[in-house]
């Protein structure tokens, strides 16, 4: 026990924790920088490199450029295109972040932003509101508060009976009360969706999870959930990479485990929440960044955090051009175009990666 | 694709000659049981008058009515709720219970699927079932009016039913397509922009009357409901919106305008918007004329 803890704070150590390479960083935020361009760029409808260009230069007020754009393209652009540019990029990010912070705290490299059952509570609440709400708009509006509300009783039940289980010491106990809870709320979806056979199609385009062209008003509802998530894990950064050496080593360095580990769980999960609520279930997102990026800069999580917010933030941009493109003006799910393009791409990875090993 | 419209146009064939053999046999056809008709599902023989008819079909349920046929139905689906009078239970279309059906002793199962061998399991029980799927085409909803005249022993009362519906869906035609001419339509399906081209049974409307379909760009995969992005709507900006809905989703005018850039859609600024209730929208029933009257009166306005 104690060598291991000595081997972090050796300076010789191989597992201590490096920050971010600058040529990582460099690399993870021209990414990003480029999904946007092409984010904005393309669309189901051709705006035109230029006349997107003179768009942004007049609203940037530089003199002498007006936008070569019409009345219904600027529409399109600034209305519906940029927000969802945004909103793909922040749940894209955050989710990453999740499954990066919910990784190393349970020390489990397969788990994912929904293990602890936000998915299946948020599933439970959207159907509930879709299916009980009364018939309208009402029931439209509150869909995301419902979902939201869901996850966060799923995500309270599975840690109420891991800890009654093991009094919070054992990580393998909560994630397999996240199992539970997980089945359970499934359940209880299924069968709510099965009662109300009518509003199945919605349910099911909710479940298959999208971006939605909803304007700036999920965006703004979105953020500030993301911004204190991802600023309270980034802070909490280093802890991660202690954490994820265990309890007992992590306990040994003056780390108050269970506190840290509540916070970290918390903010992962009310992040999530917020971006299951608006753009249903994304899947793979929360995996394969995180490992891909592992996978390739080889980092710990003090590095690793902030560069899958990035890189998270990029993928999902990316897949969501896809998803608007591909079959143009037809929409494809997103969730089905982060699997499909995300785990050949992640299996390239995996197999550079051992081949270099 | 190409194999399951032989199909299908082989057992219209099929029933067309049912049909007409039927309607050979004279005035006595209408008392002239056992009939056998010729469903999607296969050949079904009812052998006498039935007094105890299930429907599990909402637009089945509204047909049965319009045809008189009212009285010899003794349960309906959840979903059937028009009209009014139609028995409605709890009995589901979608996840039928053998048993639960069984236990209305009924002599005739009329449904629009046949989820888990709903049809073979009633079949063990002696109870014929008559399979009427979503038709693609008037062709084809007429044509199960038409079946459902002639399994209840209300042939006439069909066959007056068809002419009526054609005479009045005509007429609007006739009127409202030079008004039509050059307008494009976006039909919402629900909010999240899933619309219906010229393949679904709703598209055929706006077809009928001339209007061009938006929708039609995005149907590669053929499914007759495409999901639309909403720069496409935009960018096309249809002259006529029709919300398909406004009950399941509360859909409206007004919320159509605030949604981010709709403002600019010429349905919006001449407003333009049709509203539709769902569950005309998404049958193929008797209630198509008023479908076809909401259409004419929209576009007499525009």
């Amino acid at each position: 026990m104690s060598a291991t803890a000595a081997k972090v704070v050796s300076p010789a150590g191989a597992v201590r924790p490096r920050g971010i390479a600058p040529v990582w960083a460099v690399a993870a935020v021209a990414f990003l920088l480029g999904a946007i361009v092409i984010g904005v760029a393309v669309g189901p409808i051709d705006l035109g490199f230029r006349g997107i260009a003179s768009s942004l230069a007049e609203r940037l007020r530089i003199p002498g450029i007006s936008s070569s754009l019409s009345a219904t393209e600027e529409s399109i652009l600034w209305e519906i295109r940029m927000p969802r540019v945004v909103l793909a990029a922040l749940v894209g990010g955050m989710l990453s972040l999740a499954g990066a912070t919910y990784q190393g705290v349970f020390r489990n490299p397969l788990v994912d932003p929904y293990l602890l059952g936000v998915a299946a509570g948020a599933g439970l609440g959207a159907t509930l509101a879709i299916a009980y709400l009364p018939d309208g708009l009402r029931g439209q509006q509150a869909l995301p508060a419902a979902a939201f509300v869901g996850g966060a009783v799923a995500v309270f039940l599975t840690y109420s009976v891991g800890r009654s289980a093991s009094r919070g010491r054992d990580t393998t106990t909560l994630v397999l009360a996240g199992v539970t809870v997980a089945s359970f709320f499934t359940a209880l979806q299924t069968f709510v969706q099965q009662q109300n056979a009518d509003t199945l199609q919605q349910v099911y385009t909710w479940i298959l999870g999208s971006i939605p062209s909803s304007g700036w008003s999920d965006v703004v509802l979105v953020l500030p959930y993301v911004a204190i998530a991802t600023v309270v894990i980034l802070v909490l950064r280093r802890v991660v990479d202690v954490l994820s050496l265990g309890d007992d080593e992590a306990a040994s360095l003056g780390v108050d485990v269970r506190r840290v580990r509540l916070t970290l769980v918390v903010a992962a999960t009310v992040g999530t929440a917020a971006a299951v609520a608006v753009c249903g279930l994304i899947g793979f997102v929360g995996i394969i960044v995180p490992h891909a990026i592992r996978m390739l800069a080889g980092v710990g999580y003090r590095a690793l955090l902030p560069l899958s917010v990035i890189v998270g933030a990029g993928f999902l941009v990316l897949a969501d051009v896809i998803a608007r493109t591909a079959l143009a003006p037809a929409e494809i799910p997103l969730g089905i175009v982060t699997a499909f393009f995300g785990a050949p791409f992640f299996a390239l990875v995996l197999r550079t990666s051992r081949g270099a090993a | 694709m190409l194999r399951s419209s032989i199909l299908v146009a082989g057992a219209v064939m099929a029933a067309l000659v049912v049909l007409v053999s039927g309607a050979a046999a004279g005035p006595a056809a209408s008392s002239a049981f056992p009939v056998t008709i010729t469903t999607a599902a296969g050949k079904v023989t009812i052998s006498k008058k039935p007094a105890r008819i299930v429907s599990l079909s909402p637009t089945a349920t509204e047909s049965l009515y319009a045809i008189g046929a009212g009285p010899q139905v003794v349960a309906v689906d959840d979903q059937s709720d028009y009209p009014k009078a139609a028995p409605k239970t709890a009995l589901s279309g979608f996840t039928p219970n053998v048993e639960a059906i069984a236990a209305y002793r009924p002599d005739l199962v009329v449904a629009s699927y046949d989820p888990k061998g709903l049809v073979s399991a009633l079949g063990r029980l002696g109870i014929p079932v008559v399979l009427h799927g979503a038709a693609s085409n008037f062709r084809g909803a007429y044509q199960q009016i038409r079946q459902l005249g002639m399994v209840t022993g209300r042939e006439a009362a069909a066959a007056r039913l068809i002419a009526d519906m054609k005479a009045r869906i005509g007429k609007i035609v006739r009127t409202s397509r030079s008004r039509a001419e050059g307008l494009s339509v976006y039909h919402e399906v629900s909010p999240d922009f899933y619309s219906a081209s010229t393949r679904s049974f709703v598209g055929k409307v706006y077809a009928a009357l001339g209007l061009e379909n938006i929708a039609d760009a995005a149907d590669s995969a053929g499914t007759g409901f495409p999901q639309l992005s909403a720069e496409y709507i935009v960018s096309s900006g249809p002259d006529l919106i029709v919300l398909a809905d406004t009950v399941c989703c509360g859909q409206k005018p007004s919320t159509v305008a605030a949604r981010p850039g709709w403002d600019r859609i010429s349905a919006v600024r001449t407003g333009s918007i049709v509203r539709i209730h769902d569950s005309i929208a998404s049958r193929w029933g008797p209630r198509l004329v008023s479908f076809f009257r909401a259409m004419s009166s929209a576009l007499a306005r525009l």
